[in-house]
């Protein structure tokens, strides 16, 4: 941005700013005194055409990050991302926000580190505040054998340049005063952080992704439900919608929760198993945390929000299931592991428990492929953990759209993979669909 | 919360059962081809709807349940013995 001397050249280069629909501090400054009456639409409500290059199904944060470097990184803007409700209203607004790359698997902690730095510059890149906080994420350990067992992840980490530190238990206290190192049941040996590991915020990012797609020409069609797949042959043609027909030389699937039906439709099957994910935020309170912080010892991990509630979560409930809430086994589970590790919390009352539906692969690792259809692209499979992915989900997903090859960061998630023998099992759990 | 009602034990609560997935499948014979081996461990119909599962009731009797639930709902209709066969209803799917 250029400085500008005068007070009257800056208003006059803001009023064409404001006419280019950016936003920027001094923006907002601007509307501020003529009364915020100069804002426009944040993205278009476009109208459904009969055809078009791309059909991508599924306006959450995978569908519109595709859209968005379809269009501006491989030059196809003929794109449309039709989605069955209104947008971002599925699993990208229902997630505990939290971005990380500390995996163990080299594949994995390259393609979650090149989604961290799109997270990096995603604002600058999108012109929307995504509310990306690098606050750190501190994953406790608690027995000697998880000690190592983190040790050899950051060191493994750190040999492909991510950044992992170890924390004892005293670095541990200072970072977060909340924990009660010594609970009777396990007590916190020490720490592992990823101090670029943090959060973002959710309905910023499918508004952020929304709104820079459809300014680089991508139509964006709410309340269109797709009903059938037409095929000709081995060759994909199109989608039926609720709307129509709609022509397309490509489809990609990006429907997380609903991949079985889609693929279906178009006559395969996938290794997946629909499962609920609950998610939960207590009333907003003063900061008392200022990381994400993953408990060792039970399924349990905290943040707090800008608002200042505190957003936990768990494990999945463990039983296939299409329903978008949860039930409270599961939710006292998630309480019990939290008040063990911070009995503070049961002082705070839970404000909004909800919950969302997930494709869990049968080797914990997301699926983004070409199918034996010809022509469609399948992203789908990402546990509970597709929305630290979102930039290199899309980033990967439009690739392959674009190039018809897997961007090389993604290859290994091919959905050839189960069959061959080289699936992606970061926990070395074997073939069950609980784990991410 | 999940009621099922184990044939030797009565109604119970879910957190005495551990879900072992769909039973819907299987095994190949010994002489199947790699791609019906990969289906059966990897591949699965992941119904919006009635599914038959397996439930073995850890904190019970410990025997393995055959379940017949509705995904959306999460409605029991059966539960049987591992050998029953318990038949699948062919309802529409709820929008």
């Amino acid at each position: 941005m250029r400085r500008q001397r005068t007070g009257d050249r800056l208003i006059h280069t803001n009023a064409q700013r404001a006419a280019s629909g950016r936003y920027s501090a001094a923006r907002l400054f601007l509307e501020g005194l003529l009364g915020h009456r100069g804002w426009s639409r944040a993205w278009h409500k476009a109208s459904l055409r009969p055809r078009y290059q791309v059909v991508i199904v599924g306006a959450g944060g995978q569908g519109l990050a595709t859209a968005y470097y379809l269009a501006t990184e491989f030059g196809i803007c003929d794109v449309a991302v039709i989605e069955k409700g209104p947008i971002g209203l599925g699993n990208v607004g229902r997630n505990t926000t939290i971005i990380r790359s500390n995996y163990f698997r080299p594949e994995n902690v390259r393609f979650y580190d090149y989604s961290l730095q799109l997270w990096e510059g995603l604002e600058r890149t999108l012109n929307f505040n995504a509310m990306v906080s690098q606050r750190g994420t501190l994953n406790l350990f608690h027995t000697e054998s998880q000690r190592d067992l983190f040790t050899r992840r950051a060191n493994g980490m750190r040999l492909l340049s991510v950044d992992a530190l170890a924390l004892d238990r005293n670095e541990v206290k200072t970072l977060v005063p909340l924990v009660d190192l010594d609970n009777g049941r396990y007590p916190v040996l020490g720490g592992f952080l990823q101090p670029r590991g943090g959060t973002a915020r959710h309905d910023a990012v499918a508004w952020g992704y929304a709104r820079a797609a459809s300014a680089a020409g991508v139509d964006i069609i709410e309340h269109c439900e797709v009903t059938g797949i037409r095929r000709e042959g081995h060759v994909v043609r199109g989608v039926e919608t609720t709307r129509g027909f709609v022509a397309a030389d490509r489809v990609c699937l990006a429907v997380a929760g609903h991949s079985s039906q889609l693929a279906a439709m178009a006559g395969f099957r996938l290794p997946i198993e629909t499962h609920v994910l609950q998610a939960f935020v207590s009333e907003p309170v003063k900061p008392v945390l200022n990381v994400v912080l993953t408990y060792g010892a039970g399924h349990f991990y905290v943040s707090q929000s800008d608002k200042g509630g505190l957003v936990f979560g768990g494990g999945i409930d463990g039983y296939n299931s299409y329903g978008q809430r949860g039930t409270l086994p599961m939710a006292e589970d998630v309480a019990a592991a939290g008040l063990t590790l911070m009995p503070g919390l049961a002082r705070l009352r839970v404000l909004r428990q909800w919950g969302g539906v997930m494709d869990m692969s049968m080797d914990g690792s997301p699926i983004i492929s070409r199918t034996p259809l010809e022509g469609l692209v399948i992203n789908c499979g990402w546990c509970y953990g597709g929305f630290k992915a979102i930039p290199a989900g899309g980033m990967t997903t439009a690739h392959l759209i674009a190039r018809g090859e897997p961007h090389p960061l993604a290859a290994h998630l091919d959905l050839e993979r189960f069959e061959a023998g080289r699936t992606l099992d970061e926990r070395g759990l074997g073939p069950f669909p609980y784990a991410h | 919360m999940l009621r099922i009602e184990c044939p030797w034990c009565g109604v119970r609560d879910e957190i005495e059962f551990r879900y072992r997935g769909d039973a819907s499948l299987s095994r190949p014979e010994s002489n199947a081809s790699l791609a019906e081996f990969c289906a059966q461990t990897y591949v699965r119909e992941n119904r919006r709807g009635w599914h038959l599962e397996w439930w073995l009731h850890v904190g019970g009797c410990r025997k393995l349940l055959k379940v017949l639930r509705h995904t959306d709902t999460h409605e029991i209709r059966a539960v049987g013995h591992a050998q029953d066969a318990l038949a699948l209803p062919m309802e529409p799917v709820p929008p």
